[in-house]
């Protein structure tokens, strides 16, 4: 049971990167589109996203009850020792989801609707930039259990240039995602061709700053390139992600929608999968002790085997319904 | 102000927040869903037009409450990591199980809110009745983990360690059917009280009187017999909690001495210094009854636990006082309101009759933070209670108070822009005078 627990945790963390991601991404596109179009962008991104946007966001929720049912010493570790970047990225929650339903249900729009988009197009990029510094530090080797004064045990576990490098690149990713996703919901052939123009600056950005990671490793002295490309496994994910994201380039000069989507995607569960790989089962590799894993961190025993019945059973219904959500949306946009 | 108390304000304010908002959202769509039902029933314009006011309604408000709640599964751990780690296997049950309704829900509402129009019309409203049914038990599996902390069970405790742990024993735990039933209930009449109170007030003002009135009626009814219903729950809490937490009794009544034919306390300032109640109205033996069923029995004081482990006497009794009050006056308006719409229905008319329900609008909501208010102090100074100390469970990391500031600004901006927008979609709703279509289109559409 305890496989089936760590299954659904990696689900609940690839879609919350892939659905959320795409979700944060919209705000991210929004702030790097013109002025001009950003009234018909903002229509868009709600039409598509307004209806299952809620629930992209409950995978976050599922991940964190995994952790602290399941795995208590890894949630509890994340809380104290990166409780800065967290706080900061639950801000970033709390106005990007509020300011979204916020600007959309205010029966007035005036110069409150500046404000909102404000905090959502901010918060789209803040929340993935904390959410990509939290999963760079907990692989970093810098969290350190026994650290000896403030600095150390709460700012040095993630203020480093590996983190923000990966804090970066999730920023990166989360764009990359909304621009493709939103290709295949544009008629009009202006706006149509400037996501496409988007999604090649967002693509080539991932790149860079996925160069960047291991550059940012390399300098904080993390041996991750060296471990890499001894690790084939995860370096033919690594090489297979990257000619995806080749095809990927060829497909979006003709826009083809779901092919492109389906690459975006593949191409997101392949580095993620690459990483994961790379680290299984360790999930906080800490800078003295024992690290932590999903094997020595788990609640054995009852704890597990209810939460993943729960999970199963949960699943039973959740899957389902979401898929006919997504379904019926994407076969007929929510007119506004 | 110490970590401990800045991060105990932090959790406090946290939840007085969610729960405000948790309350609307699960309650909310049953109301929805009611007048929908109603307009799918007789194709009544007014009840289509209040129903989809009442879904935007619900989409602000669970959109805050989602993020609260959001914030509340890390806050959790950001504050108190020593509580988690040994708690999270053994109450985990009830938040699995919420993570799924609360998924549910958030799917449910994606249907509804943006399926007008686009599904056969009873699966669109049944979307709307799946909002309500997950909500509602989203919020009883919440309750149930915090009977648990009340009330702890399934596992061993052997030397400082938590072990031969069972999550179900945990679930069920003997705090959860009261706590829940009490907080349910509670929901129905904050909500029902709230939401008519506004439209009391819109009443008042004149524009749109029919529309005001269906509106009025659906939430009165539901917190109506919520609140008319609450004072039963509250006897069973009472009942249980003597047995099972009779420091919390103890502190609620102010009953500093242990003994037989105990007085039930209204009102009274306590003198915790010299263990003394001033100026309550004191009556013999009703404690006694209350607590056991027997006026006669003895109900155990705050002298039976050492200091260290006593719950704050002044607030809480105060704020048990003010939830019974308050209950107390939603009852009677219940009671008003049935026996008007039996007998007197030309009160209903009157404007006294009216400000009455504008004057009670946060009455249920009071109630509802006095009421937590008594729950978590009269808990203190545990987390689990008998197990494990709140000031054991706290973070090590310093300077909580500044963390404390900047979600007190959070929250405090949230309540104004959502109180705000509230106030827009009010104001801005359209003149429904005599616009109800004269051909009845569901007798066309065959």
């Amino acid at each position: 049971m305890l496989y089936v627990v760590i299954a659904f945790l990696c689900l609940a963390i690839l879609m919350y990167l892939l659905l959320g991601g795409a979700d944060f991404g919209a705000g991210i596109v929004e702030l790097i589109t013109p002025g001009a179009v950003r009234e018909k962008v903002r229509t868009i991104t709600y039409s598509t996203i307004g209806p299952i946007w809620e629930a992209n966001h409950m995978w976050l929720i599922i991940a964190i009850v995994i952790l602290f049912v399941g795995f208590p010493p890894i949630y509890t570790m994340l809380s104290v020792h990166l409780h800065i970047p967290l706080v900061l990225m639950l801000l970033g929650i709390i106005g990007r989801g509020t300011a979204f339903i916020f600007r959309h249900y205010d029966a007035v729009k005036d110069d409150m609707q500046r404000v909102y988009n404000l905090i959502f197009t901010y918060s789209s990029f803040i929340t993935p930039f904390f959410l990509g510094v939290i999963a760079g530090a907990m692989v970093s080797g810098q969290i350190d259990p026994n650290a000896p004064d403030f600095y150390s045990a709460y700012i040095g576990s993630w203020l480093h240039l590996f983190s923000i490098s990966v804090g970066i690149f999730t920023v990166a990713i989360c764009g990359f995602l909304a621009a493709v996703f939103l290709i295949g919901e544009v008629e009009d052939e202006a706006i149509k061709a400037l996501f496409i123009q988007r999604a090649k600056v967002l693509t080539f950005l991932t790149f860079i700053s996925g160069g960047f990671v291991f550059l940012a490793a390399e300098i904080d002295g993390l041996s991750l390139t060296k471990e890499r490309f001894t690790d084939w496994v995860s370096l033919s994910f690594l090489i297979l992600a990257t000619v995806c994201l080749v095809i990927l380039w060829k497909y979006l000069r003709t826009g083809h929608k779901t092919i492109c989507r389906l690459l975006a995607g593949f191409q997101i569960t392949l580095i993620l999968g690459s990483f994961g790989y790379h680290y299984f089962p360790d999930f906080i590799i800490v800078k003295s002790g024992e690290n932590l894993s999903l094997f020595n961190s788990a609640a054995l025993g009852l704890p597990i085997e209810t939460l993943g019945w729960a999970l199963l059973l949960g699943s039973l219904l959740i899957l389902p319904s979401l898929f006919y959500l997504i379904y019926s949306f994407q076969r007929r946009p929510a007119e506004l | 102000m110490d970590d401990l108390i800045a991060a105990r304000s932090q959790m406090a304010l946290s939840m007085a927040f969610h729960i405000i908002f948790a309350c609307i959202g699960m309650v909310m769509p049953f109301f929805m869903a009611t007048s929908h039902y109603k307009y799918l029933k007789t194709n009544d314009y007014h009840q289509k037009e209040l129903t989809k006011a009442w879904s935007r309604g619900v989409a602000i408000f669970f959109v805050t409450g989602a993020v609260s709640g959001t914030m509340l599964s890390f806050e959790l751990g950001l504050l108190w990591p020593e509580f988690m780690l040994h708690a999270g296997p053994i109450f985990g049950m009830p938040f699995s199980l919420e993570g799924t309704a609360f998924f549910i829900e958030a799917i449910a509402l994606g249907f509804y809110l943006y399926g007008w129009d686009r599904f056969n019309k009873w699966f669109h409203w049944f979307t709307g009745v799946v909002v309500g049914l997950s909500g509602l038990a989203s919020g009883i599996l919440v309750v149930a983990a915090n009977g648990w902390m009340n009330s702890p069970t399934g596992f061993d405790y052997v030397d400082g360690k938590y072990i031969n742990i069972d999550p179900i024993a945990a679930l069920f735990n003997d705090a959860w059917f009261t706590q829940a039933l009490h907080m349910s209930l509670a929901a129905f009449a904050a909500t029902g009280f709230a939401v008519a109170g506004i439209h009391a007030l819109m009443l008042i003002n004149g524009k749109n009187k029919v529309f005001h009135w269906k509106a009025f009626r659906i939430a009165i009814v539901y917190g109506g017999i919520a609140a008319l219903l609450q004072p039963i729950s509250g006897d069973i809490s009472a009942k249980d909690i003597a047995v099972r937490q009779p420091a919390k009794l103890a502190a609620m009544e102010a009953h500093f001495e242990t003994s037989k034919s105990a007085s039930l306390l209204i009102g009274g300032i306590p003198d915790v210094e010299n263990k003394e109640v001033n100026y309550g109205i004191k009556i013999p033996g009703a404690l006694s009854f209350l607590a056991h069923g027997d006026f006669e029995k003895e109900v155990i004081g705050l002298d039976q636990f050492p200091e260290d482990e006593q719950p704050p006497v002044m607030i809480t009794h105060f704020a048990f006082q003010i939830m019974v009050g308050l209950g107390m006056i939603m009852m009677g308006l219940s009671v008003l309101y049935f026996f008007s719409t039996w007998k007197k229905e030309y009160w209903q008319e009157k404007r006294w009759f009216l400000w009455l329900f504008v004057l009670a609008t946060p009455l249920g909501f009071m109630a509802v933070e006095a009421g937590w208010t008594v729950t978590e102090l009269g808990r203190q100074p545990w987390i689990i209670y008998g197990f494990m100390k709140t000031k054991d469970a706290l973070t090590p990391i310093p300077g909580i108070q500044v963390s404390f500031m900047i979600f007190t600004a959070v929250y405090v901006s949230l309540s104004a822009i959502v109180s705000f927008l509230l106030y827009r979609q009010i104001k801005s709703l359209p003149n429904m005078e005599g616009e109800q279509p004269i051909v009845n289109q569901s007798s066309t559409q065959h």
